[in-house]
């Protein structure tokens, strides 16, 4: 398995930054969660190399660390899509039609909440309120907010992406 | 992840393009720019609100400012004012925000939108700079902290905070004094200040704006607490999808320390205590205390059983004091002005203001800080400008996933901690949506219960269970195939789930469902016995329908539907065909003759 | 103890401060159903059936968990008392797959105890459930989430008593699962198969991988030689699945069983553990004289032999290189046993009845196999011989006592002992004290090693060697134990681990008994108290002065730690991976 080299043999940069956050936290009460936030920013999901890593290094029960990741709805097990879609189900949005834009998304990606498109283009999520209640129903991109949503806008922003394909523009 | 902290709202319908929207458009990019705002400041292009006259409007949310005849030479003074300085430009505000006969320089304050408002948790949010801690010092900041440090014992101090009546702003209403007496007593060489900052119900902010407009408030007041109870560490416990609110919070604990105002030796009297922020991780329960302290303590966010209280067993076992964000920001004023200016306001047992984040079906959405006892009608209509569209109001849900909702008939209630409770509402942390008479209460409910079931912890069967069981009667119900029988589980589960749940999660999880059956049981039975949604939401039950006079055989319906089951030919009304027509409506708003209707 | 004055359901009490409102209406006679309570092991108030009226409080509260404090009024019962269980027991009712006629836990099972307590006629909120698939990968414990109450008892034994946390609360809400990572089977992670998970879990979701069937084949198969031993574990509790004490001795009703259920021999385990013992005393000595790896440590318990190559492989030459007793008679069965009886040991049929289920997976080792075949061919635990008694429709009680069968039935009370934690330990010391000091020592009842104390300690003065030892039972004392050794903090010559707490009486094959019992009995205590009445009863009690087994070595093996021996005895360790790897 895994040596800490990626394939052309160079020490593996992701491994190192890993393991200055578990020693930056190490110490501390109660560091697991913390670490986990950091590792996820870094890797993009919770790979069990990484649950490994941590488990040896705080001590904690691998099955511990697994239950602590399934429990928290940020923290995935899964690698995400280029573009993560999470739709706003907050009271407001949901008031305005959230389940709309949900129903349309599914629909026009082929996919479920918590699943990734085949090509790995998109990945579909649903998320709490995201303060942007004003303009619900809302959705996020990356980031992006995306309101006042109906079906037809989805259809526009869907295609921009595709057509952006996977050179993501920072 | 990027989360903006405010959106810019331009609108850029017809009238408003005619008017040169998409240079001020342009000229927003441009000073957000300037100013190295474009990553905290979203512009977005939206429909019309509606003031095509005063055109073109620009509107800031969160805050929910409408700007009108905006010029482009009036960008840069929005953006160097409002969104860097957090202040109004009262000058180009909308008209509707005053009163009639104000003229435009009137102060905001005076405003029919201000006028019922009492700012003191939110007194420095968009005032002072959150990232500069020299401005919150010229507004008094840690003014009250150095009296405590330098004239005030422990117990003077929790001697304040109990007689200015202060109840926590979390929720659930407990003297803020006698908790703190209570972490006071217990003996132990360590304890904890917490920070509640989780703010998990939806379409709630409230604590968000503190955080992110006056974060060295809730530091100042965390360090007094941690001076009344004994404790030398404080944690805050922060949603991590509020980004700006973690780094504002960062700077501000590092700019406290560099100050003297925390860490060792604060202001040298010799006292010492520091703050950690943690980050939440996507758990609603864990805005609950001692799930808030499990998650602190590195695992899963579930719930312990109390007692032991955390004043007496909580973090890591130890005596733990912990508040919500508003309940602290009311700290640092009380011990200034006084307990019983503090208590001069409000009603008898609810004493200061109360935050809301008002949203739903309402003109006005956005925050506003009331005096307790204002009432729901001057909180809607006054401030709220009420229901958009002439709609009718039919009532309003506080107190989230754990709340109720108050009918049309008790609006004249004053709004405190314990006429919530009697209506079978709470105060909850301060969300209040707001429902006309399109919106069917039993898919209300529904909707909380969904949240619920996702948010439930899964560690006891009542909530567990109990809940998904409530919800797929709920959708049996809006489904059309709910029967009486079905309206009496529902209740039987709610009052035992309400008795038996371990946490505050499940023991309130069932309010939504039965404020609505006590305020709209005929909403229930329509579904029930006629098969009826009464508000045309529920989609089973609902039926379009072209009314044959009206329809001039255009065809546009039958072109824009997706399911393909309008059908016709020119000369004669276009049909429905029923059974393909999956209700979403399309064809109605197509419709260039209004003749599709919708049937309920 | 400072005691507080409190009232249950009008009753005025007192008790001592420390106590929960569940203990203290024991005291009174006041009964409260749970569920997920265990004493001592599992307090977390989860399950909400043991719900009460506490004055003052809005919601009712978990009695298992609410401490008691002066002034205390509590009611237990009340209409809407009894409403509340009842609806929370349904809703669990609701989501769980109700097969009792097929379900092993059937008459044991908690749940089943309580719907029929709380007077439940009918479901009233059914609706979806949770299906998830059954787990039986693993050769010792079969596990159905399906049956599953989500009280994780199984959890708090695994992790914070057993300290290996195979298995964890997983997902939140209605997809809630106690599970291994990713939904692995049992046989993929670090289960070291001890199956104290089976032993507290209230229902039928966790229970051993069954043999009875295979044995049931070989017994109807004519062509094969049919050969059952029974540790000393058994003997001790198998009466309890018949209705009998805990504590009650029925070696003499078992052997008759195994007889009628048409076993050709019974043999005792006994015996081969007082081989053990000379086997393993010789290779103390033989470590202490010739300066080889200590602290010597025992090698008897499979669950603690899997712990150590996951959990501890820097241990691993530490390790006695015995095999465990019941192997080695399997093996001396299938050679020597064979040979003198003219037997084809591929016709052998060796069975195991155990206490345990870790020798399930122990058996499938494929390196237990010295003859070319396996040392032993199926491991029952104690409830599999419950069961195949009773389907064989005999009236246990009435049983009249019958012998182990000879050869090798003779033993002596040092095998026994080896049920109880500290009795490898002793039975050592009885041997290897006289060896070193070349006489017979008369002292042989080693105190300081008996007991349920986690980590137990004892220096003892045999000749001029002051032999330092020590014991633990239950893996996290073992963990505790080894993390000491580890680091420096304490050396000593020879160590003996069991895996169980409690050592083999507490198995993970052994009877179960309910909460509510285990509540007010220290069943390993009461069983390891019948295995030192049968020690004691013993006409010989030291494993050197068994005649059957100095004969085995004239006739056969030559002397301890021959080159016999080791083929036969003898075998190796190697570290084990604890997961596989997933992208
Ligand atoms: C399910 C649940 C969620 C809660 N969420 C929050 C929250 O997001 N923020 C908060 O301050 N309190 C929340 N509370 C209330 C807290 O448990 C606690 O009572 C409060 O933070 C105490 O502070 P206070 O006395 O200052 O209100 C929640 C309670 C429950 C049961
Ligand atoms: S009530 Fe719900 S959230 Fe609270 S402990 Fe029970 S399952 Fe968890
Ligand atoms: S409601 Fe939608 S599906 Fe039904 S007829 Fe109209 S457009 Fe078609
Ligand atoms: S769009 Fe309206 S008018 Fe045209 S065919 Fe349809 S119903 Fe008739
Ligand atoms: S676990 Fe208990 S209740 Fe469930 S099927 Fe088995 S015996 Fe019946
Ligand atoms: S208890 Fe009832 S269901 Fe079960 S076997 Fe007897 S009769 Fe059948
Ligand atoms: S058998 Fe032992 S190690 Fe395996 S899951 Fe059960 S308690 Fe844990
Ligand atoms: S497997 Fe058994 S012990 Fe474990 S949680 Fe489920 S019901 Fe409880
Ligand atoms: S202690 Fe006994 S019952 Fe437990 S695993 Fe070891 S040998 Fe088996
Ligand atoms: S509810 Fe969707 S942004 Fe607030
Ligand atoms: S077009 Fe801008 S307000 Fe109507
Ligand atoms: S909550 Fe007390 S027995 Fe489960
Ligand atoms: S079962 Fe044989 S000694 Fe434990």
């Amino acid at each position: 398995m895994d040596k800490g080299t990626c394939c052309c043999g160079c020490i593996d940069e992701k491994e190192q930054m890993l393991e200055s956050i578990m020693q930056k936290h190490k110490n501390r009460k109660g560091a697991l969660i913390p670490i986990l936030h950091e590792a996820q920013e870094l890797y993009g999901y919770l790979p069990l190399k990484v649950q490994r890593k941590i488990s040896e290094s705080l001590d904690i029960p691998l099955s511990e660390i697994y239950g602590v990741i399934t429990f928290y709805a940020q923290f995935s097990l899964k690698p995400k899509g280029v573009y993560n879609i999470q739709v706003c189900m907050g009271t407001a949005c949901y008031v305005r039609g959230a389940s709309l834009v949900l129903e349309k998304l599914q629909e026009r990606l082929g996919i479920h909440i918590g699943e990734c498109t085949e090509d790995g283009l998109f990945s579909l999520e649903v998320c709490r309120c995201v303060g942007a209640c004003g303009l619900a129903p809302v959705m996020m991109i990356n980031g992006e907010v995306y309101g006042t949503l109906n079906p037809e806008k989805i259809e526009k922003i869907i295609e921009k992406y595709e057509k952006q394909g996977k050179v993501q523009v920072k | 992840m990027q989360i903006y902290r405010s959106h810019v709202l331009i609108c850029n319908d017809s009238t408003c393009a005619q008017l040169d929207s998409g240079k001020i458009m342009e000229e927003f990019g441009a000073q957000l720019k300037k100013n190295k705002l474009e990553n905290e400041v979203k512009v977005l292009t939206a429909g019309c609100p509606g003031m095509c006259e005063q055109g073109p409007v620009v509107v800031v949310y969160p805050e929910g400012t409408v700007y009108t005849m905006v010029k482009p030479e009036n960008v840069k003074e929005i953006v160097e004012e409002h969104l860097l300085k957090r202040k109004i430009v009262k000058r180009l505000l909308h008209k509707d925000m005053m009163e009639e006969g104000d003229t435009p320089a009137k102060a905001l304050d005076d405003t029919k939108y201000f006028k019922k408002q009492l700012r003191i948790a939110l007194r420095n949010c968009g005032i002072i700079n959150p990232e500069d801690i020299n401005e919150y010092i010229e507004h008094d900041g840690y003014k009250a902290l150095e009296k405590v440090l330098t004239g005030m014992t422990p117990l003077e101090v929790i001697d304040t905070v109990k007689k200015s009546g202060l109840r926590g702003r979390g929720g659930g209403g407990f003297p803020t004094g006698l908790k703190w007496e209570f972490a006071y007593k217990s003996q132990d060489d360590e304890k904890y200040v917490c920070c509640n900052a989780d703010e998990g119900d939806p379409g709630a902010f409230m604590d968000r704006s503190i955080l992110e407009g006056d974060p060295h408030s809730i530091i100042e007041a965390m360090t007094i607490a941690g001076y009344a109870i004994g404790s030398k560490q404080g944690f805050i416990y922060v949603r991590a999808e509020y980004p700006i609110a973690v780094k504002r919070l960062d700077i501000a604990i590092q700019q406290a320390k560099e100050h003297g105002f925390l860490g060792e030796n604060v202001l040298n009297t010799g006292f010492s205590f520091d703050i950690e922020l943690r980050l939440g991780a996507g758990a609603f329960v864990c805005g609950e205390e001692t799930a808030l302290m499990t998650s602190i303590e590195g695992k899963r966010g579930e719930p312990r059983p109390r007692p032991p209280f955390p004043a007496v067993k909580g973090l890591w076992q130890k005596p733990t004091l912990l508040n919500n964000v508003e309940t602290y920001a009311n700290i640092p004023v009380i011990i200034l002005k006084g307990p019983e200016w503090f208590a001069s306001i409000g009603t008898e047992k609810s004493k200061g203001t109360k935050v809301f984040a008002i949203g739903g079906k309402i003109n006005n959405t956005g925050l506003i800080e009331i005096p307790m006892g204002t009432t729901l009608r001057e909180v809607i209509f006054d401030i709220g400008g009420g229901i958009p569209n002439g709609k009718k109001f039919k009532a309003a849900q506080t107190g989230g996933p754990s709340g109720g909702c108050i009918p049309a008939s008790h609006m004249d209630t004053p709004i405190e901690y314990d006429t919530l409770v009697q209506l079978g509402s709470m105060m909850g942390s301060g969300g209040l949506i707001v429902m006309d008479e399109d919106t069917c209460m039993v898919d209300i409910a529904k909707f909380f219960l969904e949240f619920t079931v996702d948010e439930s912890c899964g560690k006891c069967p009542p909530c567990r269970i109990g809940t998904k069981r409530m919800l797929e009667i709920l959708e049996k119900i809006t489904s059309g195939k709910g029967t009486e029988e079905d309206i009496e589980k529902l209740e039987i589960l709610a009052n035992n789930i309400k008795l038996s749940a371990l946490c505050g999660l499940g023991q309130t999880a069932p309010n939504p469902v039965l404020s609505t059956l006590r305020y709209f049981r005929d909403e229930y039975e329509a579904h029930v016995k006629e098969k009826k949604c009464p508000a045309g939401v529920c989609k089973s039950m609902i039926h379009y329908v072209i009314n044959e006079a009206l329809c001039k055989s255009c065809g546009i319906c039958a072109r824009n539907c997706p399911v393909n089951c309008i059908s016709g030919q020119r000369g004669e009304p276009y049909v429905i065909a029923q059974e393909k027509c999956i209700k979403c409506g399309t064809c109605m708003v197509k419709c260039p003759f209004k003749a599709i209707f919708k049937n309920v | 103890m400072k005691m507080v004055n409190i009232k249950i359901d009008g009753k005025e009490l007192q008790v001592p401060e420390n106590y929960t409102i569940l203990e203290a209406a024991r005291q009174a006679n006041i009964s409260i159903p749970t569920l997920c309570y265990l004493k001592g092991i599992n307090e977390i108030g989860a399950c909400r059936m043991c719900i009460v009226e506490v004055k003052g409080s809005r919601s009712f509260q978990a009695a298992c968990v609410y401490p008691v404090s002066e002034g205390l009024e509590v009611r237990t019962q009340s209409p809407a008392i009894r409403e509340a269980r009842k609806v929370t027991l349904e809703l669990i009712l609701s989501n769980h797959d109700r097969s009792c006629l097929t379900c092993v836990r059937s008459r044991t099972c908690e749940l089943q105890k309580l719907a029929e307590e709380l007077n439940i006629k009918d479901i009233r909120f059914n609706g979806e459930m949770q299906r998830k698939p059954m787990d039986d990968f693993s050769p010792s414990i079969v596990r159905d989430p399906n049956k599953c109450i989500l009280c994780r008892r199984c959890v708090s034994m695994c992790k914070n008593i057993q300290k290996v946390a195979a298995i964890d609360t997983v997902e939140r809400g209605f997809d809630t699962i106690v599970s291994p990572i990713y939904n692995l089977s049992l046989n993929e992670v670090p289960c070291v198969t001890c199956g104290q998970c089976i032993n507290v879990c209230p229902v039928g979701a966790l229970r051993e991988k069954d043999s009875t069937e295979i044995v049931w084949d070989a017994l109807a198969n004519k062509d094969l030689h049919l050969v059952v031993q029974t540790a000393p574990a058994v003997r001790v509790a198998l009466g309890e699945e018949f209705g009998m004490p805990i504590g009650t001795r029925v070696t003499g009703k078992m052997v008759a069983a195994l007889k009628q259920l048409g076993f050709a021999k019974v043999f005792d385990t006994d015996t081969a553990a007082d081989l053990t013992i000379l086997e393993e005393g010789t290779e103390l000595i033989n470590r202490i004289k010739e300066g080889g790896k200590l602290p010597l440590i025992t090698s008897c318990s499979p669950g603690w032999i899997k712990f150590c190559e996951h959990f501890y492989p820097e241990f691993l030459d530490n390790l006695s290189t015995c095999k465990s007793p019941h192997e080695m008679f399997g093996a001396l069965l299938k050679s020597y046993y064979a040979e003198k009886m003219g037997i084809d040991p591929a016709k052998m049929f060796v069975v195991s009845v155990m206490p345990c289920t870790a020798k399930k997976f122990e058996r499938q080792r494929p390196e237990l196999a010295s003859t070319g075949y396996p040392d032993v061919d199926a491991v029952l635990t104690t409830r599999e011989l419950a069961r195949m008694i009773r389907e064989a429709g005999i009236d246990f009680k009435s049983l009249p006592d019958e012998t182990f069968d000879d050869p090798m039935g003779e033993a002596t009370g040092a095998g026994v002992i080896f049920g109880a934690t500290g009795g490898v330990m002793e039975a050592a010391l009885r041997t290897v004290a006289d060896i070193l000091t070349g006489k017979s020592n008369e002292d042989i009842e080693y105190t300081e090693v008996r007991g349920i104390e986690g980590i137990k300690e004892a220096k003892i003065k045999i000749g001029d060697l002051e032999l330092k030892a020590a014991v633990a039972h239950g893996l996290g004392n073992a963990r505790k134990l080894l993390d000491r050794i580890k680091s420096g903090k304490a050396d000593y010559h020879f160590v003996e681990i069991m895996a169980c707490p409690g050592g083999c009486v507490n198995g993970g094959g052994q009877p179960i008994q309910i909460s509510e019992v285990r509540s007010v009995v220290d069943i390993s205590k009461e069983r390891a108290k019948a295995i030192y009445e049968e020690d004691r009863d013993m006409p010989i009690r030291k494993s050197h002065e068994n005649p059957q087994v100095q004969k085995l070595y004239k006739e056969y093996l030559g002397e301890p730690g021959s080159h016999k021996a080791h083929e036969l005895l003898h075998t190796h360790y190697a570290p084990r991976e604890s997961y596989p790897d997933i992208p």
